[in-house]
């Protein structure tokens, strides 16, 4: 069944990219789309009837070569299952989506055939994808990794154009080629410090490794936090954390239905589900977790703030995704990886509703994303409209302070916040404090968003007077996406961030592990099970692993136990920050663009440096454009005209076409026909040779 | 190997009886020829004498492998030479049947051709089994004088005279260079013998005189296989001389000289490789660049094989320059494929006519392929090989040379042999051009006599299928190279 799940897709993609012209457009499209329905079906089969504990499935043998031995295999648990519905599920919606929206691409000209290259890439994004998630060693999640890149790079740059769509095809791919980088050094690192590069095997030596140091560059560095950080900027890569977001919000060139797909709901997450497969290894790199935290946290700020002033709607959404993505990071980074998938699975949903959402509306309007042109549209697309202040609801946490009742979002990232609280270091706590201040900043944007879009007067009035409503296929998405925004989190709330005997439940983690946490925390000794990682904790010695065997469970929480339980038992105020922050995005969201619409106006004009630095996305491009691009072309034409043209060029053309020919002019010169001529040539030679021998020969 | 020393004359003539009979034979053939039909039975002689020749190399062949000595080490019959020799006997036999027909056009079949041409190989069968620096110099005039002779055989024709007489002028001062040489080395060491030569060295240190005769004896022999800058008389020669003679030139003399300057280097100076394989790399530079780059000016086709062997005579001198055994080994497998594509080529060129009158123009070859597509491939084929474009024999013959060079350390010059036969390819691949792509012209005549177009086609075959197992030469050209180099 795991097989038929993996492969459907990559059946899809090769029908619809190579057999369209047999089957026709239409056909290669439907055949993708149900390929990738069934995929979602097993993947939901597979889910709701996990047995427990980690299945190996190997498929074929795939590379031998002295010690590396590495199958082409799958690993069935808990994390894959989470990870198989989100990908399937919303890769079958957007499918379905995109037979409606990419209907008539007005970037086509008439006749032109699309599609079928477009479901080709959907699809083969997915199995990549799918492989991602799937794999059993390093290097099966590196070729999907790699995979999901070059559907990404072919995605972005699918109006191949446009100059703009080609340039962040290009972004995209060279930013990520520096996470690579860092991610290939760290499957090195480990093949080096291991041997093997098999999940468990890893897994295994992962305590050893704590105790390690392993030299790199300048210095010898403790091999756990060397190999987690290394790992974690392959993951800054692929989910666009600071320092390497920067092709994130120029990816929306791509598609819409791409940007809902890719951007938001899965491949940007590939990097969360990196950290958290990885859990048994970060569980003891401290340093490197506190690097996951800060630039998790950083991001969420970061990112929040400059959504705040975009006018594109889907960049505001980019940022609100990279944001999203930070907060996810911090929670993996506190050592909850639970709730960090918690969050990426609700996230998921109503990112993508949000994403498909404005994917209908510029669909209303033509093509259309400046939402300054927007306003006033909530009478012509209501459907739309309620959906949208739906993913609005999700994403912002609107629910009942106390309770588990309410959105999606309300309750993944309100677990996340009071879990950074939890953790009770001054890295969580500083993480705390931004995050909470993002909350308000992201329901800022949202509400912006939808008062932008939806209320006021029309600005456009042309573009507004046609603008109608979606086709039913592009609407059937949005109400699935819609359903698992609302109930997703009150769903799986108890599973990802309940009780221990839940959680551990969930994700099959043997219990004496979390009885050993549990009893840590009674007796107030959790501060040695907390901050020692990889230390013994008092009366729990049975609680770590034993070295040379890998943990079970799909994820390993050495410290999120006891996190979970003070973030549990987290004072009110802690609870009630987010919802707080919240209701104040609101009401100065409201303020600024319902109530007095000339207010953000003249705070603009007022505080203009920094609303420039904001709208600039704090000048990150220009500063890599003068740092590394600039230079990269100097570099490259320095090689180029220097070093191929004049250099290599040069001295094969000055060689074949100016010293040759000369040479053999005076090869012809010197051949006169006379003997003495030939003979003074003789006699020249002699002479060479025997001053030559004279000086140099005989001496020994 | 056992080497049994005698200089009782009957068992020498005994070792000797391969040459003995050739010469025989070209005396009694000249006589019986004078008296009787004349240039009536040069076809007959022609035939005969090639049908000796390949008889005494199939003879030679099946000799017993001891290594003999005759006439007080005078003769040396060992493996080297036996392989050098049935290399000459067949190269002389097969170009004496290609050419055959060339003269009965020109008028030229004098029945004196082939008897000369039998004597000239006496001459070179003698050079690479000299054991001896009198005996050396016995087989090199021989030879040379007969080829002086072949030289100017066109007596009306202003240009052939002329080259038999560069020839032989520049040829005597040649060998002038190497008799004084051969006194030098007389004088120091005592003995014109090699192996007494070789004696004189083994403390260690060459005296200079020793050494300067090496060089002089270097350069007479360097006169012989036209190494730059004692290649002047080349170009000339074959331009000037009937184009049979020029295949002749081109093929068993190279080999004969090449051989006998392994067999001087090795036997009578091999513990002074140091010193004469320096000159053997400034003489390989020198030809190869010189060969290759010169070349390409050249529109005549006798011209330019004349500094295409030149370029070849580079290469086989840097496998000779390597030193050691598999130096020699390198320079005998690049020197048999290099006479092969040479005979190829040449049944070619002696086929190039136009209303019945020979032609030399390369451009005369315009379109070519369109008229004679197989003989053209042929060409093609021989012509990739002389460039060295794998996988086509002349390829290996590089391949040798070059690791040759590489494993005695000779990097660099490796790396200049291979610019020289990149440079080289240029006008190997013009003439594939021309019979490919080139504009209609004036037609050339395509009828071929059927010896020649055997051999074309034998050789075009030999270049592809040698790919596998070098048919065998390897093997051979080992344990030729073994026998030398003890």
């Amino acid at each position: 069944m795991a097989t038929i799940l993996l492969f459907a897709p990559l059946a899809g993609a090769l029908i619809a990219g190579f057999g369209w012209r047999l089957i026709g457009e239409a056909a290669a499209q439907y055949v993708s789309t149900g390929l990738l329905f069934l995929s979602a079906v097993l993947a939901w089969i597979l889910f709701l009837g996990l047995e427990p504990g980690t299945q190996h499935i190997a498929l074929f043998r795939w590379v031998e070569s002295g010690t590396l031995s590495v199958d082409w295999g799958i690993r069935m648990d808990r994390l894959t299952a989470i990870m198989l519905i989100v990908v399937t599920t919303v890769s079958a919606l957007v499918h379905l989506y995109s037979i409606g929206y990419m209907a008539d691409d007005p970037e086509w000209k008439p006749g032109e055939s699309y599609k079928p290259r477009f479901f080709a890439y959907l699809s083969f994004f997915t199995f990549a994808m799918l492989m991602l998630v799937t794999s059993d060693n390093l290097l099966q999640l590196f070729f999907g990794w790699e995979g999901v890149g070059v559907a990404s790079y072919l995605l972005i740059g699918f109006y191949y154009r446009k100059p703009s769509a080609n340039a962040a095809a290009i972004k995209a791919f060279v930013v990520n080629r520096v996470g690579d980088f860092g991610f290939a050094l760290g499957i090195f690192a480990l093949y080096w410090l291991t041997d093997s590069i098999v999940l468990d095997d890893v897994f295994a030596a992962a305590p050893a490794l704590a105790d390690q140091n392993l030299a790199f560059l300048w210095r010898d560095w403790n091999a756990a936090n060397l190999v987690g950080v290394l790992l974690f900027i392959g993951a800054m890569g692929k989910s666009a954390q600071f320092f390497l977001h920067t092709w994130l919000p120029d990816a929306m060139e791509g598609p819409t239905p791409v940007s809902a797909l890719i951007h938001a709901a899965t491949m940007v997450t590939a990097g969360v589900f990196l950290v958290v497969r990885m859990s048994p290894l970060y569980e003891y790199a401290p340093a490197a977790t506190d690097m996951i935290v800060v630039t998790g946290a950083v991001t969420a700020f970061f990112a929040a703030t400059v959504g705040l002033v975009q006018n594109d709607i889907k960049r505001v959404i980019a940022y609100s995704t990279c944001s999203q993505l930070g907060y996810m990071f911090a929670a993996a980074g506190v050592g909850v990886y639970s709730v960090a998938m918690f969050h990426l699975l609700t996230h998921a949903f109503f990112k993508a509703l949000l994403f498909l959402c404005a994917g209908a509306v510029i669909h209303a309007m033509h093509h259309e994303q400046d939402m300054r042109r927007y306003g006033g549209l909530r009478h012509k697309i209501p459907q739309t409209f309620w959906l949208m202040v739906i993913g609005t609801l999700a994403i912002t946490g609107v629910g009942i302070p106390g309770t588990q009742i309410g959105f999606a979002g309300f309750l993944s990232k309100d677990a996340i916040i009071e879990s950074t609280w939890g953790a009770g270091t001054s890295v969580a706590e500083f993480a705390f404090w931004l995050l909470v201040i993002a909350a308000a900043f992201t329901s800022f944007y949202s509400w912006r968003l939808i008062f932008m879009t939806f209320f006021g007067q029309p600005r456009d009035s042309h573009a507004h007077e046609h603008a109608h409503e979606a086709p039913l296929v592009m609407r059937v998405p949005l109400y699935a996406l819609a359903l698992g925004a609302v109930v997703s989190g009150m769903l799986w709330y108890g599973s990802f961030f309940g009780k221990h005997e839940q959680v551990n439940e969930f994700f099959a983690i043997p219990a004496h592990e979390e009885t050993a946490a549990g009893a840590a925390t009674a007796e107030g000794s959790g501060g040695a099970a907390g901050a020692g990682h990889g230390a013994v904790p008092a009366g729990g010695s049975h609680m770590t692993a034993a070295p040379g065997v890998a943990p079970e469970g799909a994820i390993f929480m050495l410290r999120g136990g006891e996190v979970m339980d003070r973030a549990h038992h987290a004072p009110k105020w802690v609870k009630f920050a987010p919802f707080l922050a919240m209701l104040g995005g609101l009401a100065l969201a409201w303020l600024f663009y319902i109530r007095n619409t000339a207010l953000p106006q003249r705070l603009a004009a007022t505080f203009r440096p920094l609303y420039l630095f904001l709208l600039n996305k704090w000048y990150f491009d220009e500063l890599y454009d003068a740092l590394f691009v600039k230079n990269a072309f100097r570099l490259g034409r320095l090689f180029w005209k220097g070093g191929d043209e004049r250099l290599i060029d040069g001295t094969i053309n000055g060689v074949a076409m100016g010293l040759v020919p000369r040479m053999t002019r005076f090869a012809r010169a010197v051949q006169t026909g006379y003997v003495f001529t030939y003979a003074l040539a003789m006699v020249v030679g002699i002479v060479v040779l025997l001053t030559w021998m004279a000086i140099s020969g005989g001496a020994e | 190997m056992e080497q049994t020393m005698t200089s009782d004359i009957p068992t020498g003539l005994a070792i000797l009886a391969p040459e003995i009979t050739l010469a025989v034979y070209a005396m009694a053939a000249l006589i019986f020829a004078v008296y009787t039909g004349k240039d009536r039975l040069s076809g007959a002689l022609t035939w005969l004498t090639a049908l000796v020749m390949a008889a005494i190399a199939l003879w030679i062949g099946m000799r017993a492998p001891a290594a003999r000595e005759a006439f007080n080490g005078a003769f040396i019959d060992d493996g080297f030479s036996r392989f050098a020799r049935i290399t000459i006997l067949l190269a002389v036999a097969a170009v004496l049947l290609t050419g055959k027909d060339y003269l009965d056009r020109g008028r030229l079949a004098r029945f004196e051709y082939p008897i000369i041409a039998a004597l000239a190989a006496v001459g070179m069968m003698m050079m690479v089994s000299a054991g001896d620096l009198m005996a050396l110099y016995m087989g090199l005039e021989l030879q040379s004088l007969a080829l002086y002779v072949l030289a100017a055989m066109n007596r009306d024709n202003v240009k052939s005279t002329e080259a038999g007489l560069k020839y032989f002028v520049l040829g005597a001062l040649s060998s002038g260079l190497l008799l004084y040489g051969a006194s030098l080395a007389y004088g120091f060491a005592g003995s014109t013998r090699f192996d007494v030569l070789i004696t004189t060295l083994s403390d260690g240190r060459v005296p200079i005189g020793l050494l300067f005769g090496l060089v002089f004896i270097l350069v007479g022999l360097a006169f012989k296989v036209s190494a730059v800058p004692f290649h002047m008389w080349t170009p000339d020669v074959y331009e000037g001389a009937p184009t049979p003679v020029t295949a002749l030139f081109a093929t068993a003399p190279k080999m004969a000289a090449m051989a006998l300057m392994a067999r001087v280097l090795h036997d009578a100076f091999g513990l002074a490789v140091g010193d004469w394989s320096q000159i053997l790399v400034l003489l390989s530079v020198l030809s190869m660049l010189l060969g290759a780059i010169a070349a390409i000016g050249q529109t005549n086709i006798k011209r330019l094989m004349a500094y295409s062997s030149i370029s070849h005579m580079g290469f086989a001198l840097m496998g000779l320059a390597a030193g050691g055994s598999f130096g020699v080994q390198a320079m005998l497998i690049y020197m048999v494929i290099y006479v092969m594509m040479n005979v190829g080529t040449f049944a070619f060129i002696l086929s190039m006519k136009r209303d019945g009158r020979p032609l030399a123009d390369i451009a005369a070859l315009n379109l070519y392929s369109l008229h004679a597509p197989g003989k053209a491939l042929a060409m093609l084929i021989l012509l990739f090989s002389l460039a060295g474009i794998p996988p086509l024999l002349g390829f290996f013959g590089k391949f040798y040379v070059l690791k040759a060079a590489v494993d005695a350390g000779l990097v660099w010059l490796a790396g200049v042999g291979m610019i020289a036969s990149v440079i080289g390819a240029f006008y190997y691949l013009r003439i594939v051009y021309y019979m490919y792509f080139g504009e209609e012209g004036e037609a050339i005549d395509t009828s071929m006599p059927p010896v020649q177009w055997l051999f074309l086609m034998a050789t075009a075959a030999v270049m592809l299928l040698g790919v596998v197992n070098l048919l065998g030469l390897e093997p051979l050209a080992e344990a030729a190279a073994a026998a030398l180099v003890r």
